[in-house]
């Protein structure tokens, strides 16, 4: 109990489900996580398994059903600026200009400065991330990677204490992905920001983490032990595909993936139920209406 | 590189309309002339084509009148101020017939006034339908109730409401205005309405979660999030607001005997004159074209708001 303290945010127990009665799903149960200031924490695990109800957990957009979500110790009621998020899917304002839609961030977070200033830091964070010339776009005018740029800039702008990504490179092409990967690597090396990131590309894991933890197929969703990542990142990528290390923990990641999933997956045959219909033909169909006319 | 080859596709635009246009016309001048009344016979497109020339020469005609009449008043007072400097001189206003055109800006002030109406009672409560379920449907069977109903049933109601409420004589705002007007809006404002509440309840979730990360305050989230959000919705509303309330118009212009399109309808019916069917039917033509330019505009604005769209 007595590094207690140091957990920057820690989910106890935490169990959440949508839906009532019989058309209840659990999507996560008993999920225990602490995540230290400073660490690099990636979660990989398959479409559906519950990632992104984690993280808005974490986000406190969602509120467990039961177990607690903590923010150093203190239970988390809401969203919070201490915690940013980058969204999957952006998130941006359309009707707003690439600087407009940082301004928004930065004028609730730091209201009390001077114009000037705010729109200073509103500069520094686009141009961090290489969006300089696109200030003054929309969002409809850039493409998928230039607009999770401008994501990542809004949410860095506010200097949150952790910063949560929701597979925030799921939807881009595998070249922007990897530039993108970069930046963000570099990004958070000089920040140093406490960051966990939501990823179902266990490569994408090993590298921007420290720390990769599986989540288990749900429903009733588990994380797995946690797989310390021990590679030196300074390598460049593509020297990477051919580190032993790299090679080993990628397998090792995968391969409980899928022997997870197989348990699901005999776990569930038995309740697979087709439903019990006839076909319809046509011409019973013109015959039924026929009938019904005379 | 032919010059046809450039000539087709303008071809091809405008042909089907034209045709369309000139069979029209011949179908109703070929109809025209089978149908006789107890006006006389239904006019053709040319009788037509010629009564809007003599309305628009009346117009210039009472213009005219009227100009004259103002000098004649300006001669006048300048004579009597040089025999008696402290003389005070009423100013008398023209009180000419309103010609058509008077009348057609009659209608659209009027159509003007119970739009904007329309939109300051819709948007608020519109907002405030989409913002809470509970509001939405307590207030849902009473509109869906009165959506339907025909200006011609409000009207009489709002009539006496008015004649009751509004006891002045004022130039400005006449009471037979007001009446058109609250007609109008009371018709058209369920579009817009129904647009803003279903707008704002459909707002994407990604902007509601941004709205509450950034922890922004209600007040905040409505106008820099929801409204904006919301905006191409509630034009689309305002557009069909705006082409209910011009359709309604002439109905209750005619019963409330407001000076414009309506009435003038009404008049040239009452009047049996053998040129009122042509009158009339260059007032159809009328109420279509600034019906369909009001459409425009509409759409146009809506253009300005929509954000989907790439400005490249």
């Amino acid at each position: 109990m007595l590094n207690h303290t140091t957990m920057l945010l820690e989910l106890k127990e935490v169990n959440i489900g949508f839906g009532e009665g019989a058309k209840r799903i659990d999507v996560l149960s008993n999920i225990n996580l602490a995540v230290k200031e400073g660490e690099s924490i990636a979660i990989v695990g398959f479409t559906g398994s519950g990632k992104t109800t984690l993280i808005k957990l974490m986000a406190g957009l969602l509120m467990p059903d039961a177990g607690q979500v903590l923010f150093k110790d203190q239970p988390v009621t809401g969203p919070g600026r201490e915690r940013g998020i980058v969204f999957q899917n952006y998130s941006l304002l359309p009707w707003l200009t690439v600087l407009r839609n940082v301004m928004l961030a930065v004028d609730e977070v730091y209201p009390a400065w001077p114009k000037k200033e705010r729109l200073a830091h509103a500069q520094r964070y686009i141009e961090m991330v290489n969006l300089r010339h696109a200030v003054s776009k929309r969002p409809a005018e850039l493409s998928g990677g230039m607009r999770q740029r401008v994501s990542l800039a809004r949410t860095l702008a506010m200097n949150p204490e952790v910063l949560l990504m929701d597979e925030p490179l799921g939807a881009l092409d595998a070249i922007t992905r990897s530039s993108l990967q970069q930046e963000i690597i570099k990004i958070r090396n000089a920040s140093k920001t406490t960051t966990l990131l939501i990823t179902n590309d266990v490569d994408e894991a090993i590298l921007m983490a420290d720390r990769v933890i599986p989540l288990n197929p749900g429903p009733n969703a588990t994380l797995g032990p946690s797989f310390r990542v021990d590679i030196d990142r300074r390598a460049d990528r593509t020297s990477l595909n051919s580190n032993p290390a790299f090679i080993r923990l990628r397998n090792e990641v995968i391969e409980y993936l899928l022997d997870k999933r197989s348990e699901v997956g005999t776990r569930n045959t038995g309740k697979f139920m087709l439903p019990n219909l006839s076909p319809v033909l046509p011409q019973s169909v013109f015959g039924s209406t026929r009938s019904k006319a005379a | 590189m032919t010059p046809m080859k450039s000539i087709s596709p303008v071809l091809k635009k405008y042909t089907p309309p034209a045709l369309a246009i000139a069979l029209f016309l011949m179908a109703w001048s070929f109809g025209a002339k089978q149908i006789e009344t107890s006006l006389g016979q239904v006019p053709g497109p040319a009788m037509v084509l010629d009564q809007a020339r003599i309305l628009w020469q009346e117009h210039v005609a009472e213009r005219q009148k009227a100009r004259e009449f103002y000098e004649r008043q300006k001669d006048r007072r300048a004579a009597m101020l040089e025999v008696n400097p402290s003389a005070t001189v009423a100013a008398v206003s023209y009180t000419g017939k309103p010609t058509y055109v008077d009348q057609i800006l009659t209608s659209l002030k009027t159509v003007f006034m119970g739009f904007v109406i329309a939109s300051l009672v819709a948007l608020p409560i519109g907002i405030i339908c989409g913002l809470s379920k509970t509001v939405m449907r307590a207030l849902n069977p009473l509109i869906q109730v009165f959506k339907p109903v025909s200006p011609l049933a409000w009207l009489p109601i709002v009539t006496m409401v008015v004649s009751a409420v509004y006891v002045t004589n004022s130039a400005w705002l006449p009471k037979s205005f007001l009446i058109s007007a609250i007609t109008v809006s009371l018709c058209s404002l369920w579009a817009t309405l129904i647009n803003t509440a279903m707008g704002v309840a459909s707002v994407n979730p990604d902007y509601i979660n941004v709205a509450r990360v950034l922890q922004l305050s209600p007040l905040k989230k409505t106008f820099k999030v929801l409204l904006p959000a919301t905006l191409p919705l509630i034009f689309t509303g305002l557009r069909i607001s705006l082409g209910v309330g011009w359709m309604v118009l002439i109905a209750s212009e005619m019963l409330a005997q407001n000076p414009g399109l309506g009435k003038f309808i009404w008049d040239e019916f009452q009047n049996g004159s053998s040129q009122s069917l042509a009158k009339i039917m260059v007032a159809v033509f009328t109420i279509g074209l600034i019906g369909f330019v009001l459409d425009r505009i509409m759409v146009e604005l809506q253009k300005r708001v929509s954000f989907e769209r790439v400005h490249a």
